[in-house]
């Protein structure tokens, strides 16, 4: 573990990164009606978690997301890959959505659809990548 | 069940997915990737007889109507590459299991070689120009993983060539995808091909059909965009190169097959003229590269070239009898050179070196690998109760028809030399003084043989079955003499 005396840069760091982590996931639910989506929103995620990269080391990281990342791109193409078949099933051609309103507790009326999965699977994906190249790259002397 | 176009595709897709699970159980990737793929040749299979029976299958993806959201189209013609593709997969991871290394296996190796079965299956099958773009990708991609993979200096220096060579190939794809995009304002194959019907091929069309040329043809390797590959196909292992040499290259030859049958048939005599002189071309090419070396992979590379240039000479000259000779001869090949590099590859795990200086008197210790090369060499030169005769006699006959005498002669000449090349190979490395080889598979020589064999006994069954594969490849040459049958075929809710 390094000893610097960034205490400015770790405070700041451990604030900012959950505002940032939070309009990440906003621009993710965002996408179907407005700019945003699973791409931007993994991206911006990363960005939050490079972030604590900068302001820590890679070990730090490790400790508060203890996650192998290559799994985290497994189980994102899972989930795309598995929307999209669901299809299959009904005997519908491959990749058609389904959609209906609901009413839920706390957001009253609101519409669900399968593509919120499939960009469940992509944001997965894009973090999954991002972070395992900056780990790699980072990683390597 | 509709979605069965997409079944090749989708199978290699999930065995990929489900892979990335466990990259360092090499034992469980093994299975579950010869398992699988086991499936995805049943489901080509099934594809297949589907289409022979009841015509073109397409599927346009999440139920939107047909120009609008991406189709998948299975005609025979793609069901038959499909198979093809599907089954010389098989018998390149079979081979993997046994010739490659642990340290190969656990990187990601099985991965990727799905992940190159979901792009090459996916660019037979779409249709639709820009996803045919992405799927390009998919394989380009899981390629630049099979090529660097261990890491030797020399495959660094060849996989930057081929990744830059690539990647501009690619941005050149795009660029022309977006003037035709401009012009015709669609990207459904079936569309393109009637808005062009409609409106007429002007010159502006023109010139796109020679950058999709310029395009395909770096991929494909034809004369003078070969310059890439025999320099980056030296450097895989064996098996890798199976992989690349009998299905990339073919991808790019199916795509000038389909863009010159299906959107740009209108002025022949410009774009197929000129696409019959680079094929001609790089027939020459691939003949004189392949004469001059006395390296068994370098033969075999250089005999890419020349099968792409017979093939595309077939689709330059255009006739039905044409057309017919160059599928029965795209099939042919992918068969034939997946099992003759994997054959070598048997050479070379004996031998240790792929210099035919360094082999000789194979024959006596390994009289079986010796008879089964014989074989698949005379098939690759289209000796008459085998597999090659049929595709190049119908493209010969539907070039003498057409009028032409040079290209139909150089064809025949091209034969002679090269079975003249790979003979070398046999008169070399199996003939003569046998030596003490210290090759490190020499002891599984057999075990490697048997998936080889199993393609070459295909090949055979394919050339004296030619009344049986007959309808089917007479049924892949409808849409391609006459476009109607499928834009029909796909556009078939709109109108």
């Amino acid at each position: 573990m390094k000893h610097t005396n960034d205490v400015i840069l770790e405070t700041v760091t451990s604030v900012i990164t959950f505002i940032i982590f939070l309009f990440a996931v906003h621009l993710f639910f965002a996408g179907h009606y407005t700019p945003g989506g699973g791409f931007v929103g993994g991206l911006m995620t990363s960005a939050a978690l490079v972030l604590v990269l900068l302001a820590f080391d890679l070990k730090t990281l490790r400790t508060i997301l203890p996650f192998d990342y290559k799994w985290i791109t497994t189980l994102g193409l899972l989930i795309s890959v598995l929307t999209a078949s669901g299809a299959l099933l009904f005997n519908v051609p491959f990749f058609t959505h389904a959609y209906d309103y609901f009413d839920l507790p706390l957001f009253g009326k609101t519409s669900l659809h399968t593509a919120m999965l499939f960009d469940l699977g992509v944001y997965l994906v894009v973090v999954g990548v991002t972070m395992t190249i900056i780990q790699t790259i980072g990683e390597s002397d | 069940m509709i979605n069965l176009p997409l079944l090749p595709i989708l199978l290699p897709l999930l065995t990929g997915v489900i892979l990335m699970f466990f990259p360092k159980r090499i034992k469980a990737q093994r299975a579950v990737s010869l398992i699988s793929t086991m499936l995805t040749i049943l489901a080509s299979v099934v594809l297949t007889q589907v289409v022979r029976t009841s015509g073109i299958q397409s599927v346009t993806l999440g139920s939107w109507p047909a120009p609008f959201g991406i189709t998948l189209v299975s005609d025979m013609l793609s069901a038959l590459l499909v198979l093809s593709t599907s089954i010389l997969t098989f018998a390149v991871l079979w081979y993997s299991t046994v010739y490659l290394s642990d340290e190969h296996e656990r990187f990601f190796y099985y991965i990727a070689v799905q992940f190159l079965l979901v792009g090459v299956n996916g660019a037979f099958t779409t249709g639709d120009i820009f996803n045919m773009f992405v799927f390009f990708e998919v394989f380009l991609i899981s390629s630049y993983v099979l090529i660097v993979l261990g890491g030797k200096p020399e495959q660094l220096r060849e996989s930057l060539k081929y990744v830059l060579i690539n990647v501009i190939s690619s941005a050149l794809f795009v660029i022309t995808v977006a003037y035709l995009y401009g012009i015709v304002g669609t990207l459904s194959m079936a569309d393109i091909s009637q808005k062009i019907a409609q409106s007429g091929q002007t010159g502006v069309l023109t010139v796109i059909a020679v950058l999709f040329l310029i395009v395909f043809g770096l991929k494909g390797a034809i004369f003078p965009l070969y310059f890439w590959l025999p320099g980056s196909y030296h450097v895989p292992p064996i098996p890798v190169l199976a992989l690349f040499g009998a299905l990339l290259t073919k991808v790019g030859v199916y795509a000038i097959i389909r863009t010159y049958t299906l959107f740009f048939y209108h002025e022949t005599g410009f774009t197929h003229e000129l696409l019959a002189i680079l094929a001609l071309a790089t027939v020459v090419i691939g003949v004189i590269g392949a004469l001059a070396t006395r390296d068994v992979k370098q033969i075999l590379i250089y005999n890419i070239v020349v099968a792409v240039g017979v093939i595309l000479y077939g689709v330059a000259v255009m006739t039905r009898q044409s057309l017919e000779g160059a599928i029965f001869y795209l099939v042919h090949d992918m068969l034939i050179k997946a099992a003759l590099f994997l054959l070598i590859g048997v050479m070379i795990g004996i031998t240790g070196t792929s210099r035919l200086n360094e082999m000789g008197g194979l024959i006596k210790d390994y009289p079986r690998l010796a008879w089964t090369y014989f074989i698949a060499a005379l098939s690759l030169a289209g000796i008459p109760p085998l597999s090659g005769f049929v595709g190049k006699l119908l493209i010969v006959r539907g070039g003498f028809e057409a009028g032409y005498w040079i290209g139909p002669a150089l064809v025949l000449v091209s034969s002679l030399l090269v079975l003249y090349s790979v003979m070398q190979i046999f008169i070399r490395g199996f003939w003569g003084t046998p030596r003490r080889y210290a090759g490190k598979r020499k002891a599984v020589s057999g075990r490697l043989l048997l998936p080889a064999a199993c393609l070459v006994i295909l090949t055979v069954f394919y050339g004296i079955g030619t009344e049986f594969v007959r309808p089917y490849v007479t049924q892949a040459v409808d849409p391609l003499v006459d476009p109607s049958v499928y834009i029909e075929a796909v556009l078939k809710e709109g109108s």
